[in-house]
């Protein structure tokens, strides 16, 4: 176990489980799920660009995920179309963008597989230096608007009309989740992604009191099923992503189903 | 006799020990038209909690208030009432500055701490939440505070309770609670008997009515009902996009039919505003000047 691609695989894991259980519990009680994916997918534009222009991709993932974030804040405010219509429509734009760009950039023998379910183990020390760094600031910046941000996913209007800043809240949370999910994009790939973010937050709800339990019990959920997942991945030669992600729904799964049973809705 | 007549603004309420100012019920006039009439250009009442003046606002090309004006003065229980669609949630809003009007101002006393009880208070039960820390949401509070406000609704055995598991009453209580803590100036409550039986009404109305004579905070109270105001109303303005009347509100005991209508035990907690208007609406909501013979509507 003491390979170093596969300590930093853990190591990547770990630091993302950690940021990814506050956030996503707000992507949970926001009902952001599908804003987190079509964020996530417009990920792959990102990849694309940055293999055309010869970049770090992690810098043009972030560029992409951010403009997009900022783009679907100001698109919401439409009401022609529904925001739900609308996600669905620029994830799939993105994925199909993502999938002619990156074959135009590389030619059809990419490996898009990478991209899509992630590589965990071909994380590199500078992937490593991003996702904490990434990572710092981003549960940095979730600790300090706990209390606003909580305030307003459970009632907006009354924690407007308390003087709440609302929208920068809002906005600096939906910036937030772009920099989270350019990070976790290297790992988990574009597709599973929102999986990271919101499975471990659901299987911690049926077990939670407070809101801070539920953060709590999530990142142990998310850091249990990167250990889980890459044990399953090396011992029967799986891919990491899909195996962490499958271990999570097999955590839910027992978290869910005995809150059903006693009759828990 | 109309509610705003002379005799009705003689009867000028006062309460807890501090005369009302003057300027609030200086425009306690039932219009003699109701057709939103050219802005008078009065400038914000300048002792009042909220002020507004000449709010218009348009929404979807659909005309929602019409040159409002509206003050609510420290420590006066103001109900607003009016039909559905009346613009009575917009204009708490605009008040509260959750929206912005198209036209005119609104004025807010610098500093003033507002309770907020909003019309529909849906539990997200994706969150896990106890009543205490529902009632500190957002903001730091003293223990002490919380406790209290808690047992001035009769809610503070729930503190251990999460949200989700209450009941529409006691959720309601547990609402006004956090409403009631901070030292709010003032208490903005959006229909806050929705949901309740009609016991459980007059009771909330009561416990309102109380709890501004101990704090001494201004009430702005919303009611779909044009009937129902609380006995403890001072004042009452009648919204129907724009405001189609203001005064103050006649004791139940006055009038055997509304006494009739709501049972003798009800009538004696709530006193019913008379609305006699003086113009009628057209299907649209819309009002047709000539001026019918005053008849009160049910």
């Amino acid at each position: 176990m003491a390979e170093p691609f596969l300590m930093r695989a853990l190591l990547a894991g770990l630091g993302l489980a950690v940021v990814a259980a506050p956030l996503g519990c707000f992507v949970v009680w926001r009902r952001m799920a599908y804003y987190g994916e079509a964020v996530a997918q417009a990920g792959l534009i990102g990849i694309a660009v940055g293999l055309a222009l010869s970049v770090n991709l992690t810098a043009s993932v972030l560029a992409v995920t951010l403009t997009v974030s900022l783009l679907l804040v100001a698109l919401s405010r439409q009401q022609l179309v529904p925001f739900d219509a609308l996600l669905g429509l620029l994830a799939h734009a993105a994925l199909a963008i993502g999938v002619i760009a990156a074959s135009l950039a590389r030619g059809p023998q990419l490996d898009l597989m990478a991209f899509l379910f992630g590589d965990i183990f071909a994380v590199s020390a500078s992937d490593l230096r991003w996702i904490y760094l990434g990572g710092t600031l981003a549960l940095g910046v979730l600790i300090y608007l706990w209390r606003p941000l909580l305030a307003l996913c459970v009632h907006e209007d009354l924690a407007a009309a308390e003087g709440a800043p609302v929208e920068r809240v809002k906005l600096v949370f939906v910036l937030v989740l772009a920099l989270v999910v350019a990070m976790a994009i290297k790992i988990v790939g574009v597709l599973l992604t929102i999986a990271f973010l919101i499975m471990p937050a659901a299987a911690a709800r049926p077990l939670s009191e407070t809101p801070e339990q539920m953060a709590l019990f999530a990142a142990i959920f998310g850091s249990l099923s990167v250990a889980l997942g890459l044990f399953l991945s090396v011992s029967f030669d799986t891919p990491g992503g899909p195996s962490i992600v499958l271990v999570l729904a097999f955590l839910f799964l027992a978290a869910i189903v005995p809150a059903v049973v006693r009759g828990q809705r | 006799m109309a509610a705003g007549s002379p005799q009705g603004l003689l009867a000028r309420p006062t309460l807890a020990g501090h005369a009302l100012p003057a300027e609030a019920y200086g425009r306690d006039q039932h219009h003699p038209h109701c057709e939103p009439e050219p802005s008078p250009a009065v400038a914000p009442a300048a002792d009042a909690l909220f002020s507004a003046r000449s709010v218009w606002l348009t929404r979807a090309g659909r005309a929602i208030l019409q040159n409002v004006d509206i003050d609510i003065a420290e420590g006066e229980i103001l109900t607003l009432i009016g039909p559905n669609g009346a613009g009575k949630t917009t204009l708490v809003r605009v008040l509260l500055g959750l929206e912005k009007p198209d036209r005119g101002t609104v004025a807010r006393r610098p500093g003033l701490v507002v309770g907020y009880v909003p019309q529909r208070f849906a539990v997200d039960r994706a969150i896990p939440l106890t009543v205490a820390r529902f009632i500190e949401l957002g903001r730091r509070v003293e223990d002490e505070d919380a406790g209290r406000a808690l047992a001035d609704v009769g809610a503070d055995k729930l503190a251990d309770r999460q949200l989700s598991e209450l009941s529409g009453g006691e959720l309601q209580r547990v609402v006004l609670a956090r409403a009631l803590v901070g030292s709010p100036g003032v208490l903005v409550l959006d229909e806050p008997a929705r949901g309740i039986d009609f016991t459980g009404e007059a009771e909330l109305y009561a416990l309102i009515g109380r709890l501004r004579s101990e704090r001494g905070f201004g009430v702005l109270l919303v009611s779909h009902d044009l009937h129902v105001v609380m006995a403890q109303s001072d004042r009452v303005i009648c919204l129907n996009r724009h405001v189609c009347c203001s005064g103050v509100p006649r004791s139940v005991a006055q009038h055997p039919e509304y006494a009739r209508l709501f049972g003798a035990q009800a009538a004696r907690a709530l006193a019913l505003y008379q609305h006699h208007h003086d113009h009628r609406h057209d299907l649209a909501g819309e009002p047709q000047t000539p001026a019918g013979p005053a008849s009160d509507q049910t």
